[in-house]
């Protein structure tokens, strides 16, 4: 059989075209779909664990158009780096009425770019570590950065930055990029409260038990879970996920004498939105009691409002005396050259 | 031996038109202006991005400063020796397996080598996970090391990242040395067989020079692929000593958020790239273009025990570096929860999703690659003289344009086109048309290195007769061209699937809720503590990828026919 005898089959660029079509008019389709009759849309920029099926979104949703009116959708973003970068792509011109998921840490870049409103959000019942407030930016959950370790791996877990950074070199730990990762940064922080002037001395000890340094948090929880590495930088919250999910108490936050460090999230009602009263009534949904209750199982983070009863898995985490905290602006001023300071102390391997 | 006649008389015997409508010189032209067209498209989709992200942050790029930077200095050397050092070991581990994948006959052939398309399909953190499940402090070799009281490996740091490259990369190179031997006629074969030429003759005479065809092509292709690398370089190198200029242009645009930069950097990265591979296209060999009839090759070789030792040894040791990772997979994958995932109603749609993406992006990129690959022919000089090095340049112009896209970052890309994007439309609705674009343009360089020989190939032996017959236009591209590309093209087509499956590249930009693709859903889950659902979706990607790839084969392969 030669290729001379066989005849050639027809060549269907058309066929191929009208399927490339068909398939763009389909997606084109479920887009049609959104759009929602006279209702007010009202628009979330979150990050996608938030809107995910499993995050807090969708029951938000479901609670909150109950009674607003309203539709309300979620854009799952990243996470708050990707949130205000997309804002400030958009600038004035914004489609989002509210940004959800922002750090404390991007609170004096957010507010730089002029897009934000006061909240006028009644703070008064909630409860945030530090006493934290802001007349724009609404908290509406945090988290303690915790080294998470494998108890089949690890019998004494570190009790400490300085036994973490002091322990065995050859029992290691995944960390996240300050560069690219908000846990990483943190972390950076953390290590900064804690040692000032002598960070960058300590950052190299410690190079000798980090196994590696990844683009973002699943990369590094992703080594954890899979026993490559016995220990992570995550968040005291995370064992709870295990034991509620998973029903494994394997896995476990190391507490820290001198504390840990913390990780709020803010929520802010944008300028230019069309729907100025929704986006009001939205932040301040965000505080209540409904809201609040979820928020550990579906965010695994911890609830700002204090009336909120912890399932019995949370009340076993680290109990935190000393949240370490660096506040914004101090951040936003040194974070470049920290980062510099910390690449010159991890580079030299 | 079923037909004496050259490979196009019997069909333009039927299907000439008596009087030809076209000459060959506007057939020359027109097939020149088309793929140069589809060459103006890519690069426009990868100039306007860059573009539209400068319009509108008013910032203006400034390459030549940043190589005052140390840390950028030190970048840029990081990022060309790893990528460097990965190119060459992709291709001198790929080159003995190809030639022992030619060579050798094995049940599961089939199947072997469309495990080696996989990689391109898996998503690069999937992929990392893998081959650390392999080669990592507590891999399955560092597990054998400890029973047999060695030390555990420690590939953290440019081993690593070594590792991980050649296990993307090799297989790629060996696919495309493959393609190569495949093109040797079978009346070569029957020579060497009939004059009882040694192995190493064979080598050199026949073998290699067919490699070489496919050599530059493959080295190009991974280097790019190499260069920005990003999520492998930073898990496996162990710590900010290895960062790329993709990390660089990454952090540029979202910490800092520095368009300038971003782009600076990008362009940074285009050029040094374009360099490297305008001077790689002069190592390149000219198409071999031994004469043949086109029957398919079935090999003479003597028997040989050494060498079929030496083929099994590489095989297996090649087959099991491969599918080490993917056994990884699947023994995660199946100790989720299977059943449970594919009844999800956000699985079922993101698996539709990505296999709508799949199709049409392989689809268009194929129309694109086809178009600028007929240009590159009509632009290469006949035999009868009249070469020029204009021809010769803008040829090479053709090719790189298809490849840089490769090297555009595509966090640049997409920051680009929403931004340009907003002006005029919804972006949310536009974002499948972006994730498609993007898609179908990254695949691009591969299925023109995967054709392109074939193409200059069957071009070299059939001009003059077709053009003493007058077939121009449609007729010349059913009767001479599509048959030298068809089987070539399934295997092009396959690539591009396996490609868009894997990427993620441009989606997570756009973040809607209705466009969801399987790797977007698997990483959302990983998010979210849901390694399990995450190690699931991986194996229902790969099956999915295999299937398609399988498809696409038959939909492509010669009919046969009794003769």
């Amino acid at each position: 059989m030669t290729r001379a005898m066989a005849a050639p089959r027809p060549f269907r660029l058309s066929r191929l075209a009208g399927l490339a079509t068909l398939a763009l008019a389909a997606f084109a389709g479920t887009h049609g779909a959104l759009a929602a009759g006279d209702k007010p849309v009202l628009t979330v920029y979150t990050y996608d664990s938030f809107s995910a099926d499993w995050g807090p979104g969708p029951k938000i949703t479901a609670m909150f158009e109950k009674t607003c009116g309203c539709v309300l959708k979620f854009v799952g973003l990243e996470d708050g780096v990707a949130i205000l970068n997309r804002l400030k792509l958009e600038g004035a011109s914004s489609g989002a009425d509210v940004a959800l998921g922002l750090t404390t840490d991007l609170i004096p870049e957010a507010k730089a770019t002029g897009l934000f409103v006061d909240s006028g959000t009644d703070l008064s019942a909630i409860e945030v570590p530090t006493g934290f407030t802001d007349p724009v930016f609404v908290p509406y959950d945090y988290s303690y950065l915790a080294v998470v370790y494998d108890t089949k791996a690890i019998k004494t877990p570190p009790t400490s930055l300085d036994a973490l950074v002091n322990g065995d070199p050859s029992v290691k730990i995944a960390i996240e990029d300050p560069r690219t990762a908000t846990p990483g940064l943190g972390f950076l922080l953390w290590m900064k409260a804690i040692y000032g002037d002598q960070a960058k001395a300590k950052w190299e000890k410690l190079s000798d038990r980090i196994l590696t340094v990844t683009p973002g948090w699943s990369e590094a929880y992703g080594l954890f879970t899979k026993g490559e590495v016995p220990m992570v930088l995550s968040y005291t919250t995370s064992p709870a996920y295990h034991e509620i999910e998973e029903h494994t108490d394997r896995y476990q936050a190391a507490p820290f004498e001198k504390g840990q460090y913390l990780q709020i999230e803010v929520a802010a009602a944008l300028k230019g939105s069309q729907h100025k009263k929704l986006a009001r009534d939205f932040l301040a949904f965000m505080l209540s009691k409904d809201v609040q209750s979820i928020i550990p199982t579906t965010n695994w983070t911890l609830p700002v409002l204090p009336s909120v009863e912890l399932p019995k898995e949370f009340q076993a985490l680290p109990k935190v005396d000393h949240p370490i905290f660096i506040d914004p602006e101090t951040v936003a001023k040194n974070r470049e050259a920290w980062t510099q300071e910390w690449l010159q102390a991890m580079g030299r391997r | 031996m079923a037909a004496g006649d050259g490979p196009a008389l019997t069909g333009t015997a039927r299907l000439v038109p008596r009087a030809p409508a076209m000459t060959r010189n506007a057939d020359r032209r027109i097939r020149i202006a088309i793929g140069c067209a589809a060459a103006a498209v890519l690069a426009g989709f990868l100039v306007g991005a860059l573009a539209a992200l400068l319009l509108a942050t008013g910032s203006l790029p400034a390459v030549a400063s940043l190589l005052e930077d140390g840390y950028i200095r030190a970048i840029v050397g990081f990022t060309l020796e790893q990528a460097l050092l990965s190119t060459a070991l992709s291709i001198l581990g790929g080159l003995p397996l190809a030639l022992a994948l030619h060579r050798a006959r094995f049940p599961g052939r089939d199947w072997v080598l469309r495990l080696f398309l996989l990689p391109q399909a898996l998503p690069v953190l999937v992929g990392a996970l893998a081959v650390i499940a392999i080669w990592g402090r507590s891999g399955v070799v560092s597990d054998a090391f400890a029973a047999l009281g060695l030390p555990r490996l420690d590939v953290y740091g440019l081993p690593g990242i070594l590792i991980a490259h050649v296990f993307f990369n090799l297989p790629l190179a060996a696919r495309l040395m493959l393609a190569g031997l495949d093109r040797v006629p079978a009346e070569s074969w029957k020579l060497a067989g009939q004059i009882a030429m040694p192995p190493l003759a064979t080598f050199r005479i026949v073998e290699w020079p067919a490699i070489r065809t496919a050599l530059p092509g493959a080295a190009s292709l991974i280097f790019m692929l190499c260069v920005t690398s990003f999520t492998l370089v930073l898990i496996l190198g162990g710590g900010p000593g290895a960062t790329t200029l993709e990390v660089a242009i990454y952090q540029a645009l979202r910490y800092d958020f520095d368009p300038a930069r971003a782009v600076s950097l990008a362009l940074l990265q285009i050029a040094l790239t374009a360099a490297i591979l305008l001077a790689a296209t002069r190592l390149g060999g000219d198409p071999a273009g031994g004469f043949g009839l086109g029957g398919d090759a079935r090999r003479y070789d003597r028997k040989s025990r050494a060498r079929d030792v030496a083929d099994r040894t590489v095989l297996v040791l090649g087959i099991a570096f491969v599918a080490a990772p993917f056994v990884a997979v699947l023994v995660a994958g199946l100790r989720a929860n299977l059943a449970g995932l594919v009844v999800q109603d956000a699985v079922q749609r993101a698996a539709l999703t990505s296999l709508c993406v799949a199709a049409a992006a392989a689809g268009l990129s194929l129309v694109l690659s086809t178009a600028v690959l007929l240009a590159m022919e009509a632009l290469r000089p006949t035999a009868a003289g009249a070469a020029g090095t204009a021809p010769a340049l803008a040829r090479h112009t053709l090719e790189t344009t298809g490849s840089l896209v490769l090297v555009v970052p595509p966090i640049v890309v997409g920051a680009g086109w929403f931004l340009a994007l907003r002006q005029v439309t919804d972006v949310f609705a536009a974002a499948p048309y972006v994730v498609v674009a993007t898609n179908a343009a990254m695949a691009v360089p591969f299925i023109v290195r995967i054709v392109g020989p074939a193409l200059s190939e069957e071009a070299q032996r059939t001009r003059r007769l077709a053009d003493s017959l007058g077939l121009f236009g449609l007729a010349r591209l059913r009767i001479v061209d599509w048959p030298a590309m068809r089987a070539p093209l399934g295997l092009a087509f396959a690539f591009a699937l396996a490609i868009s499956l894997g990427d993620l590249g441009a989606i997570a930009l756009f973040g809607s809720q209705d466009f969801v693709t399987l790797p977007y859903l698997l990483l959302q889950r990983m998010g979210s503590y849901r390694t399990s659902d995450a190690d699931g979706l991986a194996l229902i990607l790969g099956i999915l990828c295999l299937g398609l790839m399988t498809l696409a084969e038959r939909g492509f392969a010669r009919r046969r026919r009794r003769a």
